[in-house]
Parts: structure tokens; sequence; C-alpha cells
């Protein structure tokens, strides 16, 4: 039987970095398939590149802020004002380029706390279902669904003192429980894997299990939402700044330009089918690219390394 | 014989299923089982879907609390579900499940798997693991080529064999097979088959070796126990029990093993026609549990449940036709 054996010299074993690669040469080929998902990912580094670099890309930057030049209001789209300005003169085009670094920063920061939240209490009260602690936590989970997201945060937001960081505050305390419920299912199936026996049986710790174990395994519906939840978070972001509880003025935010705006219409149209325009463009963005994330991290047949 | 390495006593594992009348309603899936088990041999356990061999299995790996009786694991009493267990208990006792499909974790690739025991219990240090992984690769004959890859890419076969490295990575004393090769081709099974007997003879191990397949346990049992809704009803060493068996069912068993030639079907005993499934195990019959399907079944099995008897040395039958006039068969 130790002809099966092998010798030291034909063992092969390919470098870290050579995994890496062919990990990452599958992935795009997967993602790459859909041109639409190539299209959204142009799109989103677009808007980043676009918001990161404001200061330096846009026409007017002073206008981002505290401006006022009644002499050139209210200007009809031209080639020295793209999109047109507003009543007190401000170009808009800076002004939405200026409006989509609050709307990313949004996005990312309420991901940021709400995902980690969310998958933490699901993978908790999946693993341990059944007992008390995870009546607790899916029943509070229950209370905040049961809400309408948009109305919860308006709610929130409106208790709070308008701004930006009460925005996301409010978002962000409505959005973790989908993720704990998205979690909650596949731990309470997963949890019952021989895998995890496997683990529980050998002696593994609870952290282990719980994050080594069963989190991988709900990683790609996570990373998917996510990818997807972008846009919805900048949209729910528009709509309380549309109402005016985000980014007070004279920041810009592209909700409450579009608020401004429609008071002018139809006059002055530009003001409001601009910034409504920005936002439909990032959402499209990003839910192109949430299906390309979808594509790319989905189990196809053909996933056999 | 070697000296006992884990004895069972009287073990019982209900699960609730549903109330009626405010009875809890319970599934009897072992119930009142006796078994020892010595060093060193491979203990056959044989029964139909249904009978409790998985669930016996499992609570003596502390999957769940029993619900009464005793599991003794080297002089030490294990009757406790298994985050109670020490960890050296844990090290010394292994599982190779059925499907190994779910036993290994799809985000995981080999070399993670088999990582996992030899980090928890401390076996060798991290400069060496890589060493270590391709060593235990080799013990089952799988190519260290293998360690980056993901048991999605792997055949059943060679899967199954990640499993048993995996149970073998701690090197421990006992392990149970649960229906290790059911789930695989026959060609398959039979170099599993080898693989594991030879592990075994190395590596002195002794196993509990569970499966429906009366005529693999005939070529590599050293025992052989026969299940039947939670109870025993015949044990005996491998040749005494397939050339004298004395439990209706087993003879019902055997005579149902399919054969190709006629030397075969001499070796069997008289022809015993199957009649019946198992009954569910939540209404157990009355008396004896397998008088609905008996073909032998007297008055008294209608009312008292048998009691086990040992007929000869080490040949234990659960049958009221052995009770009074042990030794001699009266059908």
């Amino acid at each position: 039987m130790n002809a099966n054996l092998q010798p030291a010299s034909d063992i092969n074993i390919p470098s870290f970095t050579a995994r890496f690669k062919e990990g990452f040469r599958k992935k795009w080929y997967k993602f790459s398939r859909n041109k639409l998902s190539v299209a959204g990912l142009v799109i989103v580094l677009a808007i980043v590149m676009a918001a990161v670099l404001a200061p330096y890309i846009t026409p007017y930057p002073e206008h981002a802020g505290k401006f006022v030049d009644y002499g050139n209001a209210s200007l009809a789209p031209s080639a020295t004002h793209l999109f047109g300005t507003d009543i007190f003169g401000r170009d808009i085009l800076s002004r939405i380029i200026f409006a989509f670094r609050g709307a990313l920063l949004m996005a990312v920061l309420v991901l940021a706390i709400a995902v980690p939240v969310g998958v933490f209490l699901g993978l908790l009260a999946g693993y341990y279902k059944g007992s008390l602690l995870d009546t607790i936590i899916m029943r509070v989970t229950d209370i905040f669904l049961s809400v309408p997201p948009l109305l919860l945060a308006l709610a929130i937001a409106a208790v709070l003192e308008p701004n930006l960081t009460n925005a996301m505050i409010a978002i962000t305390v409505m959005w973790w429980p989908w993720y704990t419920r998205l979690v909650y299912g596949m731990a309470t199936s997963l949890r019952n894997e021989y895998f995890v026996t496997a683990a529980e049986l050998i002696g593994a710790s609870k952290f282990h299990i719980l994050f080594r174990e069963i989190l991988p395994n709900c990683l790609s519906p996570i990373f998917t939402k996510m990818a997807l939840d972008v846009g919805w978070v900048i949209l729910i972001g528009a709509a309380l700044s549309f109402v005016g509880l985000g980014e007070q003025p004279p920041t810009p935010a592209l909700g409450q330009m579009v608020s401004d705006g429609t008071r002018y219409m139809p006059d002055l149209w530009w003001m409001t089918v601009f910034p409504s325009l920005a936002i439909a463009v990032m959402i499209l963005g990003f839910n192109l690219l949430g299906d390309g994330v979808r594509d790319m991290l989905a189990k196809g047949e053909h996933d056999h390394e | 014989m070697n000296a006992p390495i884990m004895t069972i006593n009287n073990l019982k594992m209900y699960f609730p299923v549903q109330k009626s009348k405010g009875k809890p309603v319970y599934v009897k899936a072992v119930d009142g089982v006796d078994l020892t088990i010595h060093k060193g041999e491979i203990m056959g356990l044989v029964g139909e879907s249904g009978s409790g061999k998985s669930t016996l299995a499992y609570t003596v790996m502390g999957m769940y609390k029993p619900t009464g009786g005793q599991i003794i694991f080297q002089g030490r009493d294990i009757s406790m579900s298994s985050d109670k267990r020490p960890l050296s208990l844990k090290k010394d006792l292994q599982i190779v499940f059925q499907d190994p499909g779910s036993s290994l974790n799809p985000s995981h690739n080999i070399r993670q798997i088999l990582e996992l025991p030899l980090r928890v219990h401390k076996i060798v240090k991290r400069e060496e693991m890589e060493r270590k992984i391709a060593q235990i690769l080799q013990m089952v004959e799988l190519s260290p080529n293998y360690m980056y890859k993901s048991p999605a890419s792997m055949g059943g076969g060679e899967r199954q064999m990640v499993s048993i490295a995996r149970a073998l990575a701690t090197d421990p004393t006992f392990i149970i097979l649960d229906e290790p090769t059911s789930a695989l081709d026959v060609s398959i099974q039979a170099k599993i088959i080898n693989m594991l007997l030879k592990l075994q003879q190395e590596k002195q191990l002794t196993y509990l070796f569970i499966t429906h397949d009366l005529s693999l346990m005939r070529n590599i049992a050293t025992r052989v126990a026969i299940m039947y809704l939670g109870k025993i009803c015949e044990m005996a060493d491998t040749v005494e029990f397939f050339r004298n068996p004395l439990h209706p069912y087993t003879r019902m068993l055997l005579s149902s093993i399919p054969v190709v030639s006629e030397e075969e079907e001499a070796l069997k005993p008289e022809k015993v026609i199957s009649t019946g499934e198992i009954p569910s195990p939540v209404n157990v019959p009355p008396g004896c549990s397998f008088h609905l399907r008996c073909p032998e079944k007297t008055e008294l099995c209608f009312r008292e449940d048998p009691v086990m008897l040992e007929v000869s040395p080490g040949h234990l039958v659960r049958c009221h036709a052995y009770q009074k006039t042990a030794g001699v068969h009266v059908a």
C-alpha cells in the first residue's frame, strides 16, 4: 500500500500568492460575464473617484459651502454651468459631486456598524436556537422589523437633532435586524450540519464554531445583501434629507437639493431634475454592482477548484 | 479477550415528541442497551433504519445527554453531553459520520479541516503543522497535494478519507464508524474498508462499526450485535453469530442477504420470509417488540418482554424461545 505514497519531490503545493491569484481570476470571470455588472462597477468607481477628488475636479468647489452670487442665480444649463445654478447662484454640478461624499460616507458607516452587529446577533441566536438568548434577540429583531423602515428612521431622526450623524444613527438602528434575520436562518440550519458537530466533538471553542465553522458559510449572502443595500441606504438617506432630517444647508445633500428645487418647479426644473438623476444613477450603479457580486459569490456547479 | 474499553449499562435515550392528554410522548430511540466493547476489537452494530443504532453512537459521543443508564469509557463515567466532557476525553473518542458531503466544512480547505484537531489538542507546534498534515494525509493514502483543495473538488471516497484522517488526527483509542461506506460506490467501499482495517491493526484501535450490511460484518467484525427498536436482540462472536443465529430476527436478516451462488445459499440459514417493517419507536408494541413480525411468536410474546440471556459463552439472545431451555432451540 505504500506504493501510493508520494515521494517528497513530487509534492506540489501551490504558494499562497498563486492560490490567491487563481481565486481572484475565477471571481473576476464570474463577475465580468455580466456586462451590466461591469457597467455598475464603472459607475460606482466613477462616483467614488468624483467624491474623493471633489475639490479638484469640480468647476466651482467654493459653491459647496456658504456662497451667494445673485448675479448668476437661477441660470439654465449652459457650457459654464452644465447643470445650471440654483437661486443663490451656486453651480448644481459642483454641489451634486460634493453631495456624493455625504451619501457614500453614510452608506459605508451605516453598513460598517449595522452588518457586524446584525451578523453577530444572528449567529448567536441561530446557534443557540431554542434558548432564552434566541428568544430575546429574535423578538427584539421582530419588533424592529415590524415597523416600516422609513417610518422608523424618520421617527428616530426627528427625535434627535437633524444632522448627518443622527441620520446615520437612525438608519443604522433600522438596518441591523435585517442581517440578524438573514444570518439567523442560515445559522439555524448550519448548526445541524455534521461538520459543526464534528468540530464540537473535537472540542473546538464556541468562538471557533461560530466564526470559523458557521460564519464562512454565511458570507456570500451577507456580501450580496451588503452590495445591494448600499443603494437602499443612499435612497433612505436621501429621503431623510428630503424632509430636512439629514445634512443641513449650506452643506449640499442630494435629497435636500431635490426638496429645495421642488419649490421652483417647473421654471427652474434643473434644480430638481439633476439631483434626482444623480440619486437614480448612484442607486442604479450600486444595484448593478450588487447583482454582479451576487453572481460572483454564487456557488455554481463548476465551482470546483 | 482484552480488557473492556467501553461498558454501556442500560443506556436509554428518549426524545420527547409531543404531548398527548398532558402526558409527554417519547421516541424511545435507545431503550436499555447493555454493551461491552473490548480493547482492539471491531464491534459490529447492525440494524435496520430506525433501529436506534446511530442514536446509540451519537449518545456515546455525547451529542445527546442520555435519558438513563451509564457509559463507562476507559474507567471514566461519560454519561453526559459533550459540552461537559473534558478535552482529554474528546481526544480519545472520535467518530466518522456517514455522509462525507456534510461532515467537511465546504468553505474550508483540507488543511484547515485537519488543522482543527491538531490545534485544539495542541498536538504539534505551528511550524510543524504543514508537515504533520501531510503525514496524516499520507496515512489515509491521500497525496499531500490535496492540502489546499476544497472538499467540493474531491470525490466521495476521498472526502470520507479526509473524515477518517480528521478522526485519527488526535490519535484516539476508540473510533465510532457510523456507516462510513454506505454513501459510497462499491469499488471505493472496499478501499475504505481495507484502509480502516490496516489502520486498526497499526494503531491498535477499537472500532464500533455501525452498518446495515451484515455480509460486511462477517468479513471484518470480531463480534456482531443486532439492534431492533432500541434494544439489542442478539450478540455473539462473528463466527458463532453466522454459524448459529438464534433470534428469529437475526435469521430473518441473514436469510435476506442477496447471494449469487448456490454455495453461498447453502451457508445461509433456512429461508425465513421477511415480513413487515420496523414499527414506530413512539408506539413500541407491548411484550416482545418483535412479535408483530416474528414467525415463531407464542402467546407469551404478546405479554412479556424477554430479557437478555447468555445461551452459550459470549452468545447473548433476547427471545422467549430460549428463556427456559437455554441452549436448546425450541421453535
